[in-house]
């Protein structure tokens, strides 16, 4: 009996998603802006999923407050432009300035369990929602444009931008992977299992999840940078609703919690819906909260996690499995 | 009359099983010791009977009615009352309310919260006090307390000794002979070989999960006994 | 004195904030679980009310004791379909279920009665607008006044329950031991059914509160869930007194902070939240002593 990582379907598709990176970096040069526009969009909610995924699927952490995070990365972008900063610098250092409010914000949210946690960190997010309403420089409740923009064409703009959403989501998928990968993902996954006897064999849990919660303060505030590129205009009534949360949730219970594939599956379902029912409204979003509650109680391995399960099937490794002596496979 | 008839039982935690294909008859009126080891299965046996635990195969008869599919409230109604290991008060509960609590799906019977405060008289002036603030003995008085108000025909007890000084184990099971004399059917778990061969008519022994000796306790010979219990010697 | 008859307001508005989180309180006592879309029943709740009033033109307070016993139901229905399961799978499970049904209520009302806001005042009679100025410039509102007396009465009567009837006492066995209370006969997924009824009924009387106090539209919910969950943390959660006094806390706080500023006044209020949860939960203490 040996343990593998890899296997032959797992290499394929690892080298398979280099060369979808690659290719979708040749879309600007192809597609028409309002089509690139829109798979900007599709990068922040597959941004956005993972991120969610990395909280609640590896570290347990349920929070509807990571609106927060995507408000520090568009408000702040906007903060930094006003400063008289490049725009793209400003959104590197947005990025920057979410990842390092998370880290102080972890000193107590880390200490919070379940529900106290998921309205805490809501309640955080209301707070810098309230703060920015405050703030007349900010655009107060009416919102603001990031105006400085308007010095790029927009073709080059929204190619521009799309390449800043491709760098932002590679980066933070890699990163990921590595993380679940390295010894650290291993005690992630203790984590997840029973966190209590994962504690009892000296795993020190605050600390790996404080590497998440930043992880993920790092990615939203990069999805919130993304959504003010991407928009040009933002409002804190908008930026900082729950609907995010919503959105976040939906995403990775139907993809699959704690896979992570999963929340891509999900990030491209949703776009899908999003991209078919334009209009919106309030019968798309019954649709949402009812898909996403069915999961939880029904199918709490999403679609992704049933597919892995049946099949055996794992096209991103981050676990480990057992081979058999006969070649039969396990996932471990 | 068979009272209590285990078919064929099977209890598994996950992967880790716990009771394997075990059958037990208990006749009405008698008292029956469930000796074995820690690990031995004893503790789920009684759970499964009781309907805390949900077994995996087999079938429970109560009376000649099958209880398997029966959650454990509706079995209090049927008779079946457990004292559970550790006891299980509720703790901010004053003892009378633990009592009066456990009164909802009684049957007809000489229980009350009268007839147990004579059981147990060291209740009696802690009647109003919270079940989290009485010693262990006078705990163990209302766990037992607790199960008699609702007139079991058959009185499950999990190691009642367990945790106790031998002094107020004696008290216990001083009290215990009244109430098992009184025609009570009993299904006791005991760690005191001693003492389970003393208060029970018969003896079974579980060894990981399965039967490995059950006969009267009367004439058992101890050498015997502790063999089943190791597994040192395994009867055919 | 402004100062003084802010406080007195905050007292008032608290017991609001109480009564919305009196349910909230319930649930986790005896369940353990927060339900998110405890904010969205309550306006339902309003809602309810509100086609009452407008079908059968009768007083809003005859429209709520018409609505009370759907709520119940609606309760009962609630926690042996979807709250029952979630139970079973984890304590992640029933917050994501809960607020699926948030967005799924919200959206429904919207579809029922479009976004625009309603209000219950006008149907309430007199009760709304009358109040006393009293010396030193304390004005007392009927309304204020009614909403803190209901309060106190209805945590004075939950307390009496618990503490003195059996069904009280099987909730709070099934509360602090579930399957020990199973053994003694209590049937738990039934106290578990009815603590959700009741806990729908207190939080349709909020939500009929806050529809005769102020206005309220499909997405009030959020907000409502929000102040009742820092009512109860405030209050330490898992205690009934506890939560009535943190709604008041939690009123008094915000009276005061749009004192400072009109902004402010929420925002004083989720400060206090967080401030209580840093020094309960979040190393405060420690801080503290490493700081002596």
């Amino acid at each position: 009996m040996k343990v593998a990582r890899w296997t032959r379907t797992s290499k394929l598709f690892t080298g398979g998603t280099a060369g979808v990176a690659v290719a979708l970096a040749c879309i600007p040069l192809v597609f028409e802006s309002d089509v690139v526009q829109k798979l900007t969009t599709l990068l922040i909610l597959v941004l956005l999923a993972a991120m969610w995924n990395a909280l609640a699927g590896y570290g347990g952490l349920l929070s509807v407050g990571q609106q927060a995070f995507i408000g520090i990365g568009a408000y702040g972008t906007v903060f930094f432009a006003d400063q008289g900063v490049t725009p793209y610098v400003a959104m590197i250092l947005a990025t920057l300035l979410a990842g390092a409010i998370s880290l102080p914000i972890s000193l107590f949210a880390l200490r919070l369990r379940a529900a106290q946690f998921a309205i805490g960190m809501w309640v955080i997010a209301e707070v810098m929602s309230i703060i920015v309403r405050l703030d007349q420089n900010l655009g107060a409740g009416t919102g603001i444009s990031l105006i400085q923009m308007n010095q790029y064409e927009p073709n080059f703009r929204q190619a521009y931008t799309f390449w800043l959403a491709l760098a932002f989501t590679a980066i933070f998928l890699v990163a990921l992977f590595l993380l679940l990968r390295s010894p650290l993902g291993t005690s992630l996954q203790a984590i997840r299992d029973d966190e209590d006897a994962a504690r009892s064999l000296g795993v020190r849990v605050a600390a790996r999840k404080r590497l998440l919660f930043v992880l993920a303060g790092f990615g939203c505030g990069a999805a919130g940078v993304l959504i003010v590129a991407n928009t040009l205009f933002i409002e804190p009534g908008s930026v900082f609703s729950v609907q995010w949360s919503a959105y976040m949730i939906f995403m990775v219970l139907v993809g699959g919690l704690g896979t992570f594939e999963g929340p891509i599956i999900g990030a491209i379902l949703l776009f899908a819906i999003q991209t078919t029912f334009t209009q919106g409204g309030p019968w798309y979003l019954v649709g949402l909260g009812a898909t996403a509650a069915l999961f939880a109680l029904a199918l709490p391995r999403g679609l992704w996690g049933t597919v892995e399960e049946r099949l055996g099937l794992r096209l991103l490794p981050v676990g480990y499995r057992v081979v058999g002596a006969k070649g039969e496979e396990r996932a471990a | 009359m068979t009272l209590l008839n285990v078919e064929a039982l099977d209890c598994r935690y996950g992967l880790l099983q716990a009771v394997r294909s075990v059958s037990l008859r208990v006749e009405a009126g008698e008292t029956v010791a469930l000796i074995g080891a820690n690990g031995a299965g004893k503790t789920t046996l009684l759970r499964a009977v009781a309907g805390a635990h949900r077994p995996h195969s087999g079938r429970v008869v109560f009376d000649g009615v099958d209880i398997t599919r029966l959650p454990a409230h509706r079995r209090v109604a049927l008779g079946i009352a457990l004292v559970p290991e550790g006891r299980r008060l509720f703790p901010s509960l004053t003892v009378e309310e633990n009592l009066r609590v456990a009164a909802s799906r009684r049957r007809r019977g000489p229980w009350n919260v009268q007839s147990v405060l004579e059981v147990f008289p060291m209740l009696q002036q802690r009647r109003r006090r919270p079940a989290a603030s009485l010693s262990g003995g006078e705990q163990q008085a209302v766990a037992i307390g607790r199960a008699l108000m609702s007139n079991p025909r058959l009185l499950l007890l999990d190691e009642v000794s367990l945790g106790l000084a031998p002094i107020v184990v004696d008290a216990v099971y001083r009290s215990l002979a009244g109430i098992i004399s009184e025609g009570s059917t009993v299904l006791l778990v005991e760690q005191d070989l001693t003492r389970a061969l003393r208060v029970a008519g018969r003896v079974v022994c579980l060894l990981e999960g399965r039967v490995v000796l059950e006969e009267a306790a009367g004439g058992l010979d101890r050498d015997r006994v502790v063999n089943a219990y190791f597994g040192l010697r395994r009867p055919a | 004195m402004t100062l003084l008859n802010a406080a007195l307001q905050g007292v008032f508005l608290g017991a609001f904030y109480a009564v919305l989180a009196c349910g909230l309180s319930i649930m986790f006592g005896v369940m353990r679980i927060i339900n998110l879309a405890h904010g969205d029943i309550a306006v339902l709740g309003a809602y309810v009310v509100f086609v009452i009033v407008e079908h059968a033109g009768v007083s809003a307070f005859i429209a709520f004791a018409a609505a009370l016993p759907v709520m119940v139901v609606l309760g009962y229905v609630l926690q042996i379909t979807l709250l029952e399961r979630s139970l079973k799978a984890g304590i992640l499970t029933p917050l994501l279920a809960t607020f699926g049904l948030s967005i799924v209520i919200q959206n429904l009302l919207q579809l029922a009665f479009s976004p625009d806001v309603q209000s219950l005042g006008g149907s309430a009679g007199a009760l709304t607008t009358s109040s006393w100025q009293l010396a030193g410039g304390l004005s007392v509102s009927a309304l204020g006044l009614v909403v803190l007396v209901v309060a106190v009465l209805v945590f004075g009567a939950l307390q009496l329950f618990l503490a003195r009837t059996r069904i009280g006492w099987m909730m709070r066995a099934t509360a602090e031991d579930a399957d020990a209370a199973e053994l003694v006969g209590i049937n738990s997924r039934s106290v578990y059914a009815w603590a959700t009824a009741m806990a729908v009924a207190i939080a349709a009387l909020g939500g009929f509160f806050l529809a005769i106090r102020s206005v309220f539209d499909p997405v009030s919910g959020p907000t409502q869930l929000i102040f009742a969950f820092e009512a109860v943390v405030i209050g330490g959660m898992g205690s009934l007194w506890g939560t009535l006094l943190g709604g008041i806390a939690l009123g008094v706080a915000q009276t005061l902070g749009a004192q400072v500023h009109p902004q402010f006044a929420v925002m004083a209020g989720h400060l206090l939240f967080l401030i209580v949860l840093i020094v309960r939960f979040g190393g405060g203490r420690a801080v503290l002593r490493a700081a002596r």
